[in-house]
């Protein structure tokens, strides 16, 4: 029955700076950028030097195309706004939220990229040889250990190096020693999906929340009042902190709710840091301040609004 | 010919909300909230709270109803004023409705506030 509580996998909402990519089986996999620029740049030059990531980073390729094209087909349906976009397993992509599209410099690498779709649909080993035709014919001619510094990488070899050659050896270099820089690790900032439950027919129970306001660094009071605000409902809090919700929400919807929570009150809107405390500044207004560049900023107070009366006419009015 | 730097461009402006400053509201918070509300089952309403007093509410009630087939009411409360109730989730509709150029109310969109799930 669809009424049954169901305990799924434990899945995360990733706050990933870079492109987060969520594989069928619900892998989540983040490629190595910091920003957009970044990306476009390093998926051109696939390091020679490197199979592996050369693969991935094919595999990343044929994954995107896939994802925006979900994305286009979503957009023509017209049911939700970018926001509210969430990719099939459930799996919460905030980056998708700024960057949904990224633009992709249209050369040669469009059919090269369908190319790469068709046959990351038949398996991703097949995508990863023909990147690596593709890549290794032009910089072919300079070869040469760059680590070892040998060939075209010598120090008295004066033989002008290409663009892809020194790009890749940027990324190389800035993997090697700074590779909290080169990934998106450090940044990437993960909150457990939100556990629902159904009490009876008419409530749910919102079974992690305490666990999700610690991580966000808020109170439950506050994500309390939101949500009710949001939703329009009401509720109370049982005796092991879970959420009690009158109405029926699936995970989705509270997903929603909670995500929307995090783009007001808790992400920094000047470096998008989630790293940021909620403070009663003066005059009573709420104040977030951003704990890695302290950029300051108010936010609303949680006002509920209009709420219909629904239901229960009979017993109120008498 | 327009110079490059005489554009009216404040780079303190506060990030997302450019209105931030504008005083010319219709009420208090100056956005029309759009909210949903659960019933029984599967049934939900759908409230539109401060549209601008120029409308009348009731014409817009009749458009609404007419264009989305749905019933509604328009509510008095106290301290919200008049509010329309539309049944089922008409969030999306309503949205359009309230900013489209044609045949809506030529709102902008960045008064509009959509609640809910
Ligand atoms: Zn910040």
């Amino acid at each position: 029955m669809a009424d049954e509580p169901q305990l799924k996998p434990r899945k995360s909402v990733a706050f990933a700076e870079g492109q987060t990519i969520v594989d069928g089986d619900g892998q989540i996999t983040s490629t190595m950028q910091t920003n957009g620029e970044k990306d476009s740049a390093e998926s051109h030059s696939k390091p020679e030097g490197d199979q592996s990531v050369d693969e991935v980073t094919a595999m990343f390729e044929g994954l995107a195309k896939k994802k925006k094209k979900k994305a286009k087909k979503e957009e023509g349906e017209g049911d939700e706004d970018g926001e509210d976009k969430i990719a099939d397993d459930g799996e919460v992509d905030l980056s998708a939220l700024k960057k949904k599209k990224k633009k992709k410099p249209k050369t040669t690498e469009d059919d090269f990229e369908a190319k790469l779709a068709e046959a990351g649909a038949g398996g991703d080993d097949a995508a990863a040889p023909a990147s690596e035709e593709k890549e290794a014919a032009p910089s072919g001619v300079q070869d040469g250990d760059l680590v070892k510094g040998t060939g075209i990488w010598a120090h008295d070899d004066t033989k002008p190096i290409n663009y892809e050659s020194l790009l890749n050896r940027f990324f190389t270099l800035l993997h090697d020693s700074h590779p909290d820089l080169a990934s998106s690790g450090g940044k990437s900032y993960k909150i457990p999906p939100p556990q629902c439950l159904r009490e009876g027919n008419k409530k749910t129970i919102f079974a992690n929340i305490a666990e999700i306001c610690k991580r966000m660094k808020r109170t439950d009071e506050h994500v309390t009042q939101f949500l009710f605000a949001e939703l329009g409902t009401s509720g109370s809090v049982d005796g092991s902190r879970r959420l009690v919700i009158k109405g029926r929400f699936q995970q989705k919807q509270i997903e929603n709710v909670l995500r929307r929570y995090i783009v007001e009150y808790v992400t920094c809107k000047t470096c998008r840091s989630p790293d940021t405390e909620l403070n009663k500044g003066e005059n009573r207004l709420y104040f977030v301040t951003c704990n890695s560049c302290g950029s300051r900023r108010s936010v609303t107070a949680i006002k509920t609004g209009f709420s219909a009366q629904v239901g229960k006419r009979k017993r109120q009015r008498a | 010919m327009s110079i490059e730097n005489l554009k009216t461009f404040d780079p303190f402006a506060e990030a997302g909300d450019d209105n931030s400053g504008q005083t010319s509201r219709e009420n208090q918070s100056g956005y029309i909230h759009i909210r949903i509300q659960q019933r029984n089952g599967r049934k939900t309403l759908t409230t539109v709270q401060g549209l601008p007093k120029k409308f009348d509410q009731k014409k817009i009630l009749k458009v609404i109803k007419k264009k989305f087939a749905c019933n509604g009411t328009i509510v008095n409360d106290t301290e919200m004023g008049e509010v329309i109730q539309l049944q089922g989730d008409q969030r999306k509709d309503v949205q359009e409705f309230l900013v489209d150029k044609k045949e809506g109310l030529e709102l902008d969109a960045k008064t509009i506030k959509v609640h809910g799930f």
